[in-house]
């Protein structure tokens, strides 16, 4: 009888072991599949993300707080690099000529973008799909391409700009001279980027329920009044998306600067632009702690830029 | 008031509508074509301006009118030119190139393609973060991150080698964005249920189920990082030294700059000219024959923002 119920509860403690075993099994299998497993399946692209990108961000942030002395090495300054970046007004010229560069470029270059995708969209113009193609062609361009092409074209000796005005007895266009310099680059990075974004706002437009309209339309609504009150406010959210990279893509300009350069190596100085810079900075000057810290403080101006951007847009909308 | 007035005015606007129509319309048709091709003639004008310069001696370059061809066609002498100047190195570049873009597309739009599934497919913890994260990171500007990214890169010794230029391209947020915007609507719960229930274990299910549905997304992806690698310029400036290493972009701006300090004298504008038509061909074939691929891409990029 003793036995017996020994033999009894050592059954249960037994069942409740395996029990517990289970349980601990299988929270051992969720918590493999629920943390374990995906993890395991970003790991590649997060190893690379933080190789590439944390970890450069932290390093430009480290070694912007260091500085290279003649007498002593590399020693930690503090915020003293960003409060002479401050005050660099180097620096600054390149921030506000890009900001002026915009302030114009990007409004125009979305103004066409947004103008040409309403018309492919709405289907009044002929030949529509050569048109999609070919405004979309300079964007497969390397930059760099297009850059030397204009280049060529600006050119006061074979560009045939220069040659149609030496034929009407004209001066040639001052395209690379001190004053007509950032229309020239304005003018490249708007022939190679109104394609981009005019697929980015057809496909949007494209992706409207033909219902939302078509009534306004049999009303008797004109195309403008569909495309103001309708179609826009639809796309706005691409419309955004558009105005945040250009903003971002022309402050950080640099192929540009760059090549020009070797064509007008007066008309642009070592801080054209902010980016250009940093690059000078780096690579001439062997100012490497100093370059970060403009890197950096150009980082956190497109950054906070694009931010108050959307923000703004956001609020817009709610209201 | 108002109705009385409008009421015969919309009916008589009804009755003239046909005919009239019909003639606006063709005459809203015709102006909205001509203003497009205006700017068609704008977009293809450089194109236009380079197959012609590419035809023609260096000094016809600066003697012949631009915009049309000159009496000597030199096309084929400036290919044979453009592929032995130098020992060659413009083929080196042009592999280069083709060698950097392949392996970073391909790696980056695999990456980028299991990452995207996960978000899309698992609830695990950080999930929401990490990808905020991950989105963040592409408003900031990629030049910011190059010369720090170079400077990592030369503490481990890997600058001036191809490691330095495909290793940076692996990393697509933009990729992972859109291949999660993807998965999330291309690819069914129930379909991975069932093949888990059949058996198949996590990385089963992904090769063998989801991957495959995931195919256009992927080859999105692929093509653009593809472009990005193929013009990028920046990144290979700062890292790459030796000119067997350089991209076509890298290339074709060095001969420029010998071009523009020896004032053109030299043969090498035409180098540069016929050079950057070659560099642009395969690009522009691509963009042709993969348009559903890249106008697809770009929906999806658009309609989730």
């Amino acid at each position: 009888m003793h036995k017996q119920q020994q033999v009894e509860a050592d059954r249960s403690t037994l069942a409740v072991s395996t029990m517990k075993q289970k349980r601990v099994l299988l929270r051992q299998y969720r918590w493999r599949q629920r943390v374990v497993l995906p993890y395991l399946f970003l790991a590649p692209f997060l190893l690379l993300f933080i190789l590439f990108f944390i970890l450069p961000l932290g390093y430009a942030l480290g070694i912007s707080l260091f500085a290279d002395r003649l007498v002593g090495g590399t020693v930690f300054v503090g915020s003293q690099n960003y409060i002479q970046a401050f005050q660099d007004s180097s620096f600054w010229e390149g921030v506000r000529r890009m900001l002026l560069f915009m302030v114009v470029q990007v409004p125009v270059m979305l103004c066409l973008a947004l103008i040409f995708a309403l018309l492919l969209d709405s289907g009044v113009a002929r030949l529509r799909t050569l048109f999609r193609l070919g405004f979309f062609l300079p964007y497969a361009i390397p930059s760099v391409i297009s850059v030397l092409l204009w280049g060529y074209l600006y050119s006061p000796y074979f560009g045939p700009f220069a040659q149609l005005a030496s034929s009407l007895h004209l001066p040639a266009p001052g395209f690379l001279t001190d004053s007509g310099m950032l229309a020239s680059i304005g003018n490249i990075v708007t022939w190679q980027w109104t394609g981009y974004n005019m697929i980015i706002l057809y496909a949007a437009l494209q992706a409207i329920p033909p219902e939302l309209y078509e009534a306004a339309l049999v009303d008797g609504a004109t195309e403008w009044k569909v495309a103001r009150y309708i179609k826009i406010p639809l796309i706005a959210p691409a419309l955004v998306l558009a105005c945040v990279f250009s903003i971002i893509g022309s402050l950080q300009l640099f192929t540009e600067p760059q090549i020009m350069k070797t064509l007008a190596p007066d008309v642009i100085g070592d801080h054209y632009t902010p980016n250009f810079y940093a690059y000078n900075l780096a690579f001439t000057n062997q100012q490497y702690n100093y370059s970060a810290t403009i890197s950096f403080t150009l980082g956190a101006i497109v950054f906070v830029c694009s931010y108050i951007f959307m923000l703004a847009t956001n609020r817009g909308r709610l209201r | 008031m108002a109705i009385s007035v409008n009421t015969p005015v919309s009916t008589q606007a009804h009755k003239v509508r046909p005919s009239q129509n019909k003639r606006t319309r063709w005459t809203r048709q015709s102006l909205a074509t001509v203003f497009l091709l205006v700017f068609l003639v704008y977009f293809l004008l450089p194109l236009f301006w380079l197959i012609v310069s590419a035809t023609k001696t260096n000094p016809d370059l600066f003697t012949s009118f631009g915009l049309w061809f000159a009496s000597d066609f030199n096309l084929f002498n400036n290919l044979g030119d453009l592929f032995t100047h130098d020992g060659g190195v413009f083929l080196t570049w042009l592999w280069n190139t083709a060698y950097y873009a392949t392996c970073s597309a391909v790696g980056a739009a695999l990456i980028a393609t299991i990452a995207g599934y996960v978000f899309a497919k698992f609830r695990f913890p950080g999930r929401t973060l990490v990808f905020a994260i991950i989105l963040g990171s592409i408003m900031v500007p990629s030049t910011a991150l190059a010369i720090p990214t170079y400077l990592l890169l030369s503490k481990i010794g890997l600058v001036n080698t191809p490691l330095a230029v495909i290793l940076p391209s692996l990393v697509s947020p933009f990729g992972v964005f859109l291949m999660r915007i993807y998965a999330e609507q291309a690819v069914p719960d129930e379909l991975l249920d069932a093949a888990r229930v059949d058996g198949a274990g996590e990385t089963r299910v992904f090769w063998s189920v989801a991957l495959r549905i995931l195919v256009p997304g992927f080859v999105t992806v692929l093509l653009f990082s593809f472009v990005a690698t193929w013009n990028n310029y920046f990144l290979p400036l700062l890292v790459l030294n030796d000119p067997t290493y350089y991209p076509l972009t890298l290339g074709l701006a060095s001969w420029n700059a010998q071009a523009s300090a020896n004032g053109g004298a030299q043969l090498l504008f035409t180098l540069v000219l016929t050079g950057s038509l070659v560099s642009i061909l395969p690009l522009i074939v691509a963009f042709l024959f993969l348009q559903r691929y890249w106008q697809g891409g770009l929906t999806l990029g658009s309609i989730r923002s």
